[in-house]
């Protein structure tokens, strides 16, 4: 196993053997520590002092299902703070199989404006590793310069990269990755990190494994035995069984739950329901395409050997593809919170976050910022996506855009910035659903719902039951727990969706501890791989505490105090000892 | 009693024809009818009902209801 260090100021490279202190992390525990061990915290997120790692997870490149997660990590120039971000992809299991535990970005090139690629295969007994000119796929729709890559290198490699938005180093800037049908479509998308790879001049690596040796697992048994209780607890739940909840409505199912627990945030989080949720909700996609294609569609997975399979496809009367896939983030962030109720806009807004590089979630919140401000009507579907346009074009105004919602927020002096460490907040209302607010608060990340899933027993009932409404020091605990789990979850390799059959079904919690133990060749108990979770968010805090973070960055913003939240007409009451509590208890 | 119904996902089959996920229709109920006795008027299998809100609180099956009141079942859903 190696270490890749692609070094950009020279457009050299290393491969180094893995310490001993990184044996036994991948994913997000292996991004992390390298970033704490090794990046200042107080560098500019931009310059050349700041590393850009990407990592498969533990058992990414098996045979396991649900697995082909990656993890990418550096100083994130939204927040200022430490970011992970994830995706499933091919891409994930290529890098495992060559044996890459890790590949680290470093340096800047001299020379600005110049972009360039990396290219990695397997040639005799270690991957082989090219730098080339890139220059021709800058300023491009990342629509067309995919193919352009595919034809160029062969149907069989995967690509990473960045688009316009991270070229032109907004904060919003996600990594774009293929999907199954080589869409540029699956994202490691918030905080910024496609900036940072624009920084160091890399437009894209592209990997092949043909010939590589695959993952080496050191307990084969147990690792049969784990996955088959993996992929049991998948195919047992409703929610990720095979034409269950997620295969069926995509994760836009959750549209019509949120909007009547009144936690769906309305027109730039003014309200926790949306007249339109019903048209832009999961259901309403999977009827659309039923109307216009004449069958029932069911979703379709975003990487190799996923069980769950939620990415859906929105198509046009004529057959052809408009958005693939709308996430429910997605769908909210451009629909209820821009108070805009055509699923067919919606989509057409996502696909171009995918052809210019932008994160959907910020982008989404940028814009109800924006329309809260003035700059555009609430409603006008037309107007954002002549925004989306500035934004990928680099005007002015683009480029204010592309600082992301707290950005816009502040030069249009809107005090309602519905954000956390300079992220914008996900389509969970905090006042109608505490314990969320508690994850957005004080993850590490900035507002992140996937940081500690509280969603699950305070609205789906799944892992138990808690009153979302309730303002108690237990949301504390339970964000705790969520965040620990969820820092485990996102090193393993496993989508974090694993989380719903797992939650209810002890055996597949155990099978993703057993496969972890069959690699490493370790026999930690569940218990002990939840405390590897609660170290990995330790280092992460250390990190953020250097850079300059207090216990007062782990709040909610202010307006959510005073402004009170139809219907149910809450504010955010929760003590702050309660947010102090998720970190001071760990 | 009259009281609103609501059914998502999976159990839009068992709402009237015509009915689109989450589209309110009416039902009469027996004073302190409760939402197992929707769900049994419905003939939804149990199994299938997971989340059942009671105007935009999350009620047991128990809860007895209010002329008016709006009932919201979902069968298990996730996603994020």
């Amino acid at each position: 196993m190696w270490i890749l260090r692609l070094n950009m100021t020279d457009r050299s490279y290393k491969l180094e053997a893995v310490p001993e202190r990184y044996k036994n992390l991948g994913g997000r525990g292996l991004t992390s520590t390298l970033i704490y061990d090794e990046v200042d915290p107080m560098c500019h997120p931009l310059g050349p002092n700041n590393k850009l790692v990407f990592a498969p997870g533990i058992i990414t490149g098996t045979s396991s299902p649900t697995s082909a997660r990656l993890s990418v990590g550096g100083k994130s120039p939204l927040t200022g703070g430490i970011k992970e971000a994830n995706a499933g992809t091919g891409w994930a299991p290529s890098v495992a199989k060559m044996h890459l535990k890790a590949i680290v970005v470093e340096g800047q090139p001299e020379e600005t404006g110049k972009y360039w690629m990396v290219a990695i295969s397997w040639e005799g007994d270690k991957p082989k590793v090219e730098f080339m000119p890139a220059d021709e796929y800058v300023g491009r729709n990342l629509y067309e310069a995919f193919p352009e890559v595919y034809s160029r290198f062969g149907d069989r490699v995967h690509v990473a990269g960045i688009g316009a938005a991270g070229e032109f180093k907004y904060p919003n800037s996600g990594i774009v990755f293929n999907d199954m049908k080589d869409r540029p479509s699956r994202y490691a998308g918030r905080g910024g990190l496609g900036a940072v790879m624009g920084s160091k001049g890399l437009k894209f690596i592209v990997v092949d494994s043909a010939g590589a040796p695959g993952v080496e697992i050191l307990n084969p048994e147990l690792f049969k035995e784990g996955s088959k209780k993996m992929r049991e607890a998948l195919m047992e739940h409703a929610i990720t069984k095979p034409k269950g909840g997620l295969n069926s409505y995509g994760t836009a199912i959750l549209v019509n739950i949120l909007n009547e627990a009144g936690g769906l945030p309305t027109r730039n989080f003014s309200a926790g329901r949306f007249a339109g949720a019903a048209k832009i909700a999961g259901e309403a996609i999977f009827e659309t395409n039923k109307q216009r294609m004449g069958k029932e569609i069911y979703n379709h997975a975003c990487s190799p050997g996923c069980i769950i399979q939620c990415s859906n496809t929105l198509y046009a009367p004529d057959g052809s593809e408009i958005a693939s896939c709308i996430e429910y983030e997605s769908d909210w962030a451009f629909g209820a919170d821009c108070g805009i109720d055509d699923l067919d806009k919606i989509g057409e807004m996502v696909t171009l976050c995918n052809a210019y590089g932008l994160d959907t979630i910020e982008a989404g919140v940028t814009m109800g910022v924006a329309m809260d401000s003035g700059v555009i009507p609430f409603g006008d579907a037309d107007g954002a996506i002549r925004l989306l346009h500035e934004m990928g074009k680099g005007t002015p105004l683009g480029r204010i855009l592309g600082g992301g919602a707290a950005m816009v927020a502040k030069t249009y002096g809107n005090p309602r910035s519905p954000t956390v460490k300079g992220q914008a907040m996900p389509a969970y209302e905090p006042r109608a659903v505490k314990g969320i607010g508690v994850t957005y608060a004080t993850t590490t990340m900035g507002a992140d719902h996937t940081a500690g899933y509280t969603i699950a027993p305070e609205i789906l009932s799944v892992g138990g039951k808690s009153d979302p409404l309730a303002s108690e020091t237990a949301k504390a605990d339970l964000s705790r727990a969520f965040q620990s789990t969820t820092a485990l979850i996102d090193s393993s390799g496993h989508c974090l969706f694993i989380a719903f059959a797992i939650l209810d079904i002890p055996t597949g919690f155990q099978g993703m501890v057993d496969e972890i133990n069959a690699i490493f060749g370790t026999s930690m108990t569940g218990d002990e791989a939840v405390a590897m979770g609660a170290e990995i968010l330790k280092r992460e805090r250390a990190f953020n505490e250097a850079a300059g973070f207090t216990r007062h960055d782990d709040r909610l913003p202010e307006f959510m105090k005073y402004e009170k939240l139809p219907p149910h007409n809450v504010t955010n009451d929760l003590p702050d000892s309660v947010f102090d509590a998720v970190f001071g208890n760990l | 009693m009259k009281i609103q119904v609501k059914l998502f996902a999976t159990l839009q089959r068992y709402a009237p024809a015509g009915q689109f996920a989450g589209e309110p229709f009416e039902m009469e109920l027996p004073d302190g009818g409760t939402i197992a006795m929707v769900v049994e008027r419905l003939a939804i299998r149990s199994h299938e009902v997971k989340v059942t809100f009671v105007n935009g609180r999350a009620r047991a099956e128990v809860y007895r209801l209010k002329d008016g009141d709006e009932v919201g079942i979902f069968p298990p859903v996730g996603g994020g």
